[in-house]
């Protein structure tokens, strides 16, 4: 093999290690009562991590029921709009529940059911880990409850009738900035109460070990797959990969599988509307608001002011809208192994409009934030070149927010 | 040092034949100055220690009292240093009964961890509880409380297995912070059925001073309380009092009342 190009570092073979740190980042930082919930879930993941009937059910289930793999796309009409590197789609999109979320809740839902929990608490914030948590739950037989933040019900109302319709209770958390984060603190709140009885269903790498791990485990067939695709459709590996980052569970998944490669990687953060503001929830852009801190769980960047006090973010998409990031982003970028940058509110509506009107394509504002950075690097590279773009989710949902932002218009 | 004066409060109320009541204040509720104000109030009527509790944006072991409780001290910019400067004037009018601090986690790691415990020390903290840091993760914590004798208290719940209990045991200083109900702060009806079973067996396993709270919000739980532990922590019950245009006088009322009850039979 080859060497990798300069500013690509090895990244180390296995993390987290047993307290479930990425060097500096990620622990367990939890009330008592939760203690042994994570312990206990802990021992079932490693114990369903080394058995192959728990994975043979789990890929049954993400073929017939989710329909992966999701395909791997060359989009030629935006690629020729942008002249330089051929940019694919990996179309997350088309998995079942119209998100990438579905591949963690299928496999912590088949956990839950080994651990004997008969109850689900999740947390949403666009909505998209929501629905995949109440679909799961109604094909397992499961009781569900969804925190979401009063906000978010407002701009994502589509996703909140579905998860009723699929027998789900959602529960409208008032409290904060009335999104993801005070959803997180709310489910939370019951888990603590109902540990006995209840599996927390967390949506992203974030929280106590070992969801970080654990939901990167779970979404990593995300980038398998896509490593197998780009192989087989250019013949080599790509040069670049991209993904928004809310939490970054749709990044790490695609990013794992090429961590050993010569592949550079970038994340995109929510610039809202713009880094001086302060009103966006770029935690590695903001160098004096992001600050290594801990919530919910875990050690991570986290925005927040001198006092300590988390603040209050800004996003056009609600699923990017949280002031902290997976512990493992933090790891890999103190590694320099993946670049972050973040797109702006406007930036990732534009992107939105292109892919819709370029590719017949209507993306997840989560996920235009990730095309805005694919349409600015494109023209940098050559066309020999090629990029992976994670399109993590589809934009049904968002049609309300862009349309009361301008409209569908170029 | 911390850790002794907090035991010793145990010692003495156990030798009276009572558990020490122990009130739990947010700190900057409803402001800062009525904050020490109704801190002195406690102790004046009976109150054997005092945790002081720092507010923080995302209380997420707090129920709805606390949490809007804390939402107003923010407001009231009641930050770290606010806090510390409430307990030099707790000090300085002559308060000697242990004071201990009880909050978050992040709002430390961003004052410093090493500063943090310094300042607490020279403001007059005995010792601090902060419930999202199992031992596991305060090895840091501790490494500069210890120098400074400041006491981490560290907190048991029903859900513990002997396993932690014996680690929590080993590790706390002062007493071990019994949480009665699987669950968030806030006043409940009545005590959770098997809070007796779950004194005893953390009893059988450590002979350090046991406080029960969580759920505690009446003289007559407290009684019950009392029967099993050494300390009784009342948290929601005297912030929703507190909130009140006659705070003053009626949380002193009430925690005579505790003090009262406190007293085994």
């Amino acid at each position: 093999m080859s060497h990798p190009p300069s500013g690509i570092a090895q990244a180390p073979a296995t993390v987290p290690d047993d307290r479930g740190y990425f060097g500096a980042f990620g622990g367990r930082f939890v009330p008592e009562t939760l203690m042994s919930a994570v312990e206990e879930l802990s021992q079932a993941y490693a114990d369903a991590r080394s058995d192959r009937a728990f994975w043979a059910e789990l890929d049954g289930l993400l073929r017939d029921y989710a329909g992966r793999p999701t395909p791997l796309y060359f989009a030629q009409r935006l690629t020729s709009l942008c002249g330089g590197a051929r940019i694919y789609l990996k179309r997350e999109a088309l998995a079942h529940t119209g998100a990438h979320k579905i591949n963690n809740t299928l496999g912590q839902g088949l956990l839950a059911r080994r651990m004997g929990k008969r109850r689900i608490v999740a947390e949403t914030g666009a909505g998209q880990h929501g629905v995949a948590s109440a679909t799961t739950a109604a094909l397992l037989g499961m009781d569900c409850v969804v925190y979401m933040g009063t906000e978010d019900m407002r701009r994502q109302a589509p996703n909140v009738d579905r998860m009723r319709l699929l027998g789900s209770e959602v529960r409208g958390v008032n409290a904060g900035s009335r999104t993801l984060k005070d959803a997180i603190n709310e489910a939370i709140r019951d888990w603590v109460t109902n540990v006995r009885t209840t599996h927390y269903l967390l949506g992203s790498v974030l929280g106590p070990h070992p969801y970080p791990m654990m939901v990167r485990d779970f979404q990593a067939i995300i980038g398998r797959e896509a490593r197998s695709q780009v192989l087989e459709a250019e013949g080599h590996l790509p040069d670049c990969l991209i993904a928004c980052v809310g939490g970054g569970s749709n990044a790490i998944g695609l990013f794992y599988a090429f961590l050993h490669d010569p592949v550079a990687m970038v994340g995109v953060e929510a610039g809202g509307r713009g880094i001086e503001a302060g009103e966006h929830a770029a935690r590695f852009a903001d160098e004096t608001r992001g600050r290594v801190g801990v919530l919910h769980g875990t050690r991570s960047f986290l925005l927040q002011d001198d006092d300590g006090q988390v603040l209050a973010t800004h996003s056009v998409s609600a699923g990017l809208d949280y002031p902290s990031v997976g512990p493992e982003h933090s790891f890999l970028r103190e590694q320099g192994r993946v670049t972050y940058t973040f797109a702006t509110d406007q930036e990732a509506l534009q992107a939105f409009r292109l892919l819709c009107h370029r590719e017949g394509i209507i993306p997840a504002l989560e996920s235009a934030h990730a095309v805005a950075e694919a349409v600015r690097r494109a023209p940098t590279m050559s066309s020999e070149q090629s990029l992976v773009v994670c399109l993590s989710g589809r934009g049904d949902k968002d049609l309300a927010t862009v349309m009361s932002a301008g409209g569908g218009q170029q | 040092m911390g850790a002794e004066r907090i035991g010793e409060v145990f010692v003495s109320a156990s030798s009276e034949g009572r558990a020490a009541p122990t009130p739990y204040r947010v700190v900057g509720y409803p402001t800062v100055d009525r904050s020490v104000e109704l801190a002195q109030a406690a102790l004046a009527n009976g109150a054997d220690m005092l945790e002081l509790g720092v507010p923080f944006s995302d209380p997420l072991a707090d129920g709805p009292v606390i949490q809007r409780a804390t939402q107003v001290a923010l407001e009231q910019g009641a930050t770290v240093s606010r806090c510390l400067e409430a307990v030099s004037a707790l000090r300085r009018r002559g308060i000697v009964a242990p004071l201990v601090l009880m909050g978050y986690f992040n709002p430390i790691v961003a004052y410093g961890i090493g500063a943090f415990c310094r300042d607490c020390s020279e403001a007059g903290v005995d010792g601090l509880i902060v419930p999202d840091l199992p031992p596991e993760e305060a090895g840091e914590l501790e490494r500069s409380c210890g120098p400074v004798g400041m006491a981490i208290t560290y907190l048991l719940a029903p859900t513990s297995t002997d396993e932690r209990a014996r680690l929590v045991a080993a590790r706390t200083k002062g007493f071990v912070y019994l949480v009665s109900v699987t669950g968030v702060t806030g006043t409940r009806d009545h005590l959770p059925a098997r809070i007796a079973e779950f004194v005893e067996r953390v009893r059988s396993l450590t002979s350090k001073p046991l406080a029960v709270g969580f759920g505690i919000s009446s003289p007559g739980q407290a009684h019950q309380v009392a029967g099993l532990a050494d300390g009784v922590i009342v948290g929601s019950a005297i912030v929703r009092l507190a909130g009140e245009p006659d705070g003053l006088e009626r949380v002193g009322e009430f925690i005579a009342a505790l003090r009262r009850s406190g007293v085994r039979t």
